[in-house]
């Protein structure tokens, strides 16, 4: 039997098609103005008030400046040793930690998920942390943004639920064989919670190209400074001096505006180009910890 | 059989706690080797800092180090309670956090409700591609584009000014400062934050509307009387855990967009801990007030943590 909809929740849906549109347009547009902006050639692009709907002019001069940077060039390179070395250290300690805690008969199992789980509600506060990582002698080294943050301790609760749903079978067949802890952490759970695994490599990974905070406080060697400090210059100090020697002032003054919607297209469009593939392993990542938590 | 290497004849119970850790840690050798970088990582970097804070309750100078400096007791709290910044900081950071609630908090809710209602799946996920992407987008480039987009050539700004706003550069002003972070933040964090909301949705039973539909009821009367109120302790477990992070305003954001003109507005707890200590090295101070945010947040979180227990117990049938 057809239910038939009234008129009323006809209007509805309609309405509600357009106020997506309308949302999904209102999401997209800042993005959309700034790779026009960054299309545009840079003398028009200053003259021009108000909304864009396509580049004005079209130039690629603003790429040029962009990439003839070294510190951009090094702020990648950066980043991108940050990133591999910071997830795989990550991965590395939240596996061990994860596979700890999801062991039942282990005597301080209780008592060391305590202690773990007491530092997300309370911890010493910035400056504290930041006098240690000096009295370490961490500061402007990469390792500062690497070795303070190795585990995150959410990130360690999602992976132990997938360990912990691995049947106790499958341990005590592996123990049978004579194996121990670290062949079977090794070669029978971490293959079979690999999925969860992908998705702590993706949160790590985003969390590690987009910090920026640790890397200004510890480091002052400009040529360790990632990519989001270099732009922090660049788009919020509105410091692109380095960006356009060997301009005219009045040039300068004009490409350092598309110079910095440039500079913002390049840093955010690998996290952007590979996200949509990604999307539904974030997702899932969210709603495993949201079950958990 | 496990503790065949202990006492035979000795039933597990009588054994001393000593005997029965030391036949665990025998057996579970390989464990506890493993966890110890674990447990090392978090003594060195968690409650080190917790240790290093008792240089709020000295006046610590980097060449006498924690142990060497001197003691001065609640000094440095008194200092802070009695400054001109307190009730000023206090009042930012409240102000932001409840605006952003009052705000930010239904945003995500109706947009899942909304997007629950879409009938194509296909439109449906394109929606909720397209509004989780701020999400990943850095906060560097956020506020990079804020500046960009507010200052007194830029988009938001000629916009707003057919409305009657001045052309100036909007981050300058103190009073602009609040709409401007919540607004941005709902930008950036509604989509994500609808996922919660949208997998409890999916999770209610469909056998519900069948019988309302029977019954006569229409899309809205279903929403009234089924899906919200199923919605319901989803909202509030996560409307109390929100309370929790009250004095909890996060400074990376703060730190990107304001500037001494804004302070008035703009400066919270953390972002002043931040400057004080890091930018004018007043190590123990700052310390101090870091230290008293971290108490208060812990005590309002543990707070909405046991009441969340209390009311989710009654609320799940």
């Amino acid at each position: 039997m057809e239910i038939k909809q009234s008129y009323g929740e006809r209007i509805f849906n309609y309405f509600n098609i357009l106020f997506m549109l309308f949302a999904m347009m209102l999401t997209l547009y800042p993005m959309l103005y700034i790779l026009f902006a960054s299309l545009s050639k840079p003398n028009d692009f200053m003259m021009h008030e108000g909304l864009l709907y396509g580049p004005i002019g079209f130039s690629l001069a603003s790429f040029r400046a962009v990439f003839k940077n070294p510190n951009i060039i090094s702020g990648y390179g950066n980043t991108i040793i940050i990133v591999v070395g910071g997830v795989a250290l990550n991965i590395f300690m939240t596996i061990l930690g994860a596979y700890f805690l999801s062991r039942k008969n282990v005597m301080l199992n209780k008592v060391i998920t305590l202690m773990i789980i007491f530092t997300m509600y309370f911890h010493g506060g910035l400056i504290p942390s930041y006098l240690l990582v000096k009295a370490l002698h961490l500061d402007n080294t990469l390792l500062a943004l690497i070795v303070p943050g190795a585990i995150n301790t959410f990130n360690m609760i999602i992976m132990r639920t997938a360990f912990a749903a691995v049947p106790d079978s499958m341990e005590e067949s592996a123990k049978l064989d004579g194996a121990n802890q670290f062949v079977i952490l090794f070669r029978i759970m971490v293959p079979l919670a690999l999925p969860t695994l992908m998705v702590l490599v993706l949160y790590y990974g985003v969390a590690h190209w987009n910090s920026w905070f640790n890397a200004m406080i510890y480091l002052r060697k400009r040529t360790l400074f990632p990519l989001q400090l270099i732009l922090r210059e660049i788009i919020i100090q509105n410091d692109t001096n380095s960006m356009t020697t060997g301009s005219s002032a009045d040039d300068k003054e004009m490409i350092s505006e598309t110079i910095k919607y440039a500079v913002i297209v390049v840093a955010t469009l690998p996290i952007l180009c590979l996200y949509p593939f990604l999307q539904k392993y974030f997702v899932k990542g969210v709603m495993v910890g949201a079950v958990k938590g | 059989m496990e503790l065949s290497t202990v006492k035979q004849n000795v039933p597990v119970k009588d054994l001393t706690f000593g005997q029965r850790l030391a036949a665990d840690l025998k057996r579970n050798k390989e464990l506890y080797l493993m966890v110890i970088p674990v447990i090392a990582f978090y003594i060195i970097f968690h409650y080190g800092p917790i240790y290093g804070a008792v240089i709020a309750f000295k006046t610590y100078a980097p060449a006498k180090g924690v142990l060497g400096s001197p003691w001065v007791g609640f000094k440095h709290f008194q200092d802070f309670f009695q400054s001109y910044y307190f009730w000023r900081l206090i009042r930012n950071t409240l102000t932001i956090s409840v605006t952003s609630l009052v705000f930010g908090f239904p945003a995500p809710i109706i947009l899942a409700l909304m997007i629950n209602e879409l009938r194509s799946k296909y439109f449906s996920r394109t929606v909720q591609t397209i509004t989780y992407m701020p999400h990943f987008v850095s906060m560097v480039v956020i506020c990079g584009m804020i500046v960009q987009f507010t200052k007194d050539t830029g988009v938001v700004t000629t916009f707003l000014s057919f409305f009657g706003m001045a052309k100036e550069t909007m981050l300058n002003d103190p009073n602009k400062f609040v709409p401007i972070y919540v607004t941005s933040g709902i930008w950036q964090e509604v989509g994500w934050g609808s996922i919660i909301y949208l997998a409890a949705l999916t999770g209610i039973d469909q056998e519900l509307y069948e019988a309302a539909r029977i019954d006569g009821a229409g899309r809205w009367k279903q929403t009234l009387y089924i899906t919200i109120p199923c919605l319901v302790p989803t909202i509030i477990i996560l409307f109390i855990l929100r309370m929790g992070s009250m004095l909890n305003v996060g400074f990376e954001k703060i730190i990107l967009l304001y500037n001494p003109a804004t302070y008035e507005k703009a400066d919270v707890i953390s972002s002043f801990v931040y400057r004080k200590g890091i930018q004018e090295f007043s190590w123990s101070f700052s310390a101090a007030v870091g230290l008293f945010n971290s108490v208060i947040n812990f005590a309002l979180v543990m707070t909405s943590n046991w009441i969340s227990r209390k009311t989710s117990e009654t609320s799940l049938f």
